[in-house]
């Protein structure tokens, strides 16, 4: 009598709650998702094949485009990376202030996270309420860097500026505002009843699952996994602080909320340890005028906000360009679950789950 | 910032590369000769292997055909035909289980037959340890898939067809990810062009560059 076939459902790639031009192509049973595929490649500006084309010290500004909500994240693992292939010693004041801005990034990015990702659920309030504390972040990167969004704040062996007078005390009076604003959208949304109802049991992921699906950052702790860049294996200055890595229970949408919420407050805990044992000395270590490593190739991960971030660099030895730049973007590998994490739920539930793995597409793309 | 741009032109291509490296890419490609390969070096005498790679090597033996060490990362340089034994060895065997593929990516070594490198950035969070895997390949050879092994490679080896045209041996979905499916060429090769004529080409680079080419011979 009625006709049951499967329906083709094309969302994106202008669609508000996908994020950026994401397209998913969503094959509907009723309200029911039985299959997506996803089609991406609208932002690609092919950043790799640019990068091997420019200086050392021009790369860093091209990283800056490709996660733009964490710049400064993608700064330091591309000046860390080059490093560590140049086996170049970064004065410590620059690692404590390279962590401030690394921290203070993550506080920005789930800030915009938790923004976009509420009001896709309906929650319009605690979107105009974290983009209020993530403005006071951006003020601060002003007053460090003069840009707001696209930093460059990073240079190959360190930094270009020492941090203005009186921004440390600005930084801690901001790290006081946030510690209240975070319990501030834990009343609005943790306890929230409609907000559990839309969360809970959606997307769930086992820690197995996660790991073999190459999931990482707040999507994999979700999980239960206790995995963590900082931690694991620490860059910068991590090894000198004290943070716990928050994980989930059940692997859902509510448990990677409550991870990145937890994660505000470590990140505000990271910060506060940076300012308080924060040494005097250089900012910029002992670099050469001209930047040329000498022919080799390594990996270098962070955790950036979204994720592993990793730099896969190959550098031949006699020219000012890397002879292969390869950015491994935690987007890009997170946004691969997604097809497995929809299945089965309803249309409605797709929002939650593109908001819930935190994807930028400038990053998924390149 | 400049460099010694003595003599940029004057010296035949690969002779002295130092001394003919200019600030601009483009001129470099045309002075000096692409590099032949990835260095590789083999590890110092003070530094130990890992237990798992001796292991690797007495229990699947002439599937590593090279280990190369450099800035604190090993490399295993394991012969293509053989790689998903190797991947499924090294994902479980416990003193290894590298359960996380981090990145697969590819590099292009023009001047060499077997020209693409095909590199596995592996991760195991048990044991926290890193090690990479590497695959020489041809331009008509194909790889075999490991989607089998870590499913997070479907992705990445997708971006590596797309971008390098490296084909992927029983691939479940092996088709473009990044460019437009009616695409010719695969960018990050080395003789991919690096500029086009507009708007009116752009959906075919590889017509540009034979016409490029057609010109330059004239």
């Amino acid at each position: 009598m009625f006709d049951t076939s499967e329906l083709v459902l094309n969302m994106g790639p202008q669609h508000p709650s996908t994020h950026g031009v994401l397209r998913v192509v969503l094959r509907l049973d009723g309200e029911r998702v039985v299959d997506a595929d996803l089609v991406i490649g609208y932002l690609h500006r092919g950043i790799e094949k640019l990068s091997e084309q420019r200086d050392w010290t021009q790369i860093i500004l091209l990283t800056d485009r490709m996660d733009y909500v964490a710049a400064a994240s993608n700064n330091l693992g591309y000046c860390e990376t080059v490093e560590k292939l140049m086996s170049l010693e970064v004065p410590r004041r620059a690692r404590y202030i390279r962590t401030i801005l690394a921290e203070l990034q993550r506080i920005a990015s789930h800030c915009l996270w938790l923004g976009t990702h509420a009001m896709d659920l309906g929650a319009m309030t605690v979107f105009l309420y974290a983009f209020r504390e993530r403005e006071l972040i951006l003020d601060l990167f002003e007053e460090f860097c003069g840009a707001r969004l696209t930093y460059n704040a990073m240079r190959i062996g360190g930094l270009p500026l020492d941090i203005p007078s009186g921004w440390d005390i600005k930084v801690q009076s901001f790290c006081d505002i946030m510690e209240t604003k975070v319990a501030e959208y834990e009343e609005l949304l943790t306890h929230n009843r409609i907000w559990r109802d839309r969360t809970r049991g959606i997307g769930v992921i086992s820690g197995g699952d996660a790991i073999a699906i190459g999931l990482s950052g707040p999507p994999l702790r979700g999980s239960g996994v206790p995995r963590d860049v900082r931690k694991n294996e620490p860059y910068a200055a991590y090894s000198e602080f004290e943070f716990d890595v928050p994980i989930g229970a059940a692997g859902d949408t509510y448990d990677r909320y409550l991870v990145r919420l937890e994660e505000f407050r470590q990140s505000i805990r990271i910060i506060r340890q940076a300012l308080d044992g924060l040494p005097e000395g250089p900012i910029l270590g002992k670099v050469p005028r001209l930047i040329k490593p000498p022919a080799g190739e390594t990996y270098h991960a962070i955790e950036s906000p979204k994720g592993e971030l990793g730099y896969f660099i190959v550098s031949d030895g006699r020219s000012n360009a890397p002879y292969r730049f390869r950015v491994r973007p935690p987007s890009f590998c997170n946004l691969q679950a997604l097809p497995r994490l929809i299945r089965g739920h309803l249309v409605a539930d797709v929002v939650a789950l593109i908001g819930s793995i935190d994807i930028v597409l400038g990053e998924v793309d390149r | 910032m400049t460099e010694d741009g003595t003599g940029s032109g004057a010296s035949p291509p690969g002779s002295a590369p130092k001394a003919t490296t200019t600030s601009r890419p483009a001129e470099r490609t045309k002075t000096i000769a692409p590099p032949a390969g990835p260095v590789d070096p083999p590890p110092p005498p003070h530094v130990p292997v890992p237990a798992f790679i001796a292991a690797l090597q007495s229990t699947l033996p002439d599937t590593v055909q090279q280990i190369s060490f450099w800035v604190g990362d090993w490399t295993l340089i394991v012969d293509a035909a053989r790689l998903p034994e190797v991947a499924t060895y090294l994902r479980d065997r416990p003193d290894a289980r590298f359960n996380f593929c981090s990145d697969i990516t590819a590099t292009d070594w023009p001047p060499r037959g077997q020209r693409f490198d095909v590199i596995y950035s592996l991760y195991s969070v048990p044991l926290r340890h890193r090690v990479r895997l590497k695959v020489r390949t041809a331009e008509s050879a194909s790889v075999p898939t490991v989607t089998g092994v870590w499913p997070s490679a479907n992705w990445l080896e997708r971006e590596v067809f797309d971008m390098f045209g490296i084909r992927f041996e029983g691939h479940p979905d092996l088709r473009r990810i990044l460019m437009p499916d009616e695409w010719q060429g695969h960018p990050e090769r080395k003789d991919y062009p690096l500029e086009g004529p507009g708007e009116l080409l752009m959906e075919n680079p590889m017509d540009w560059l034979k016409l490029r080419r057609s010109q330059e011979i004239e």
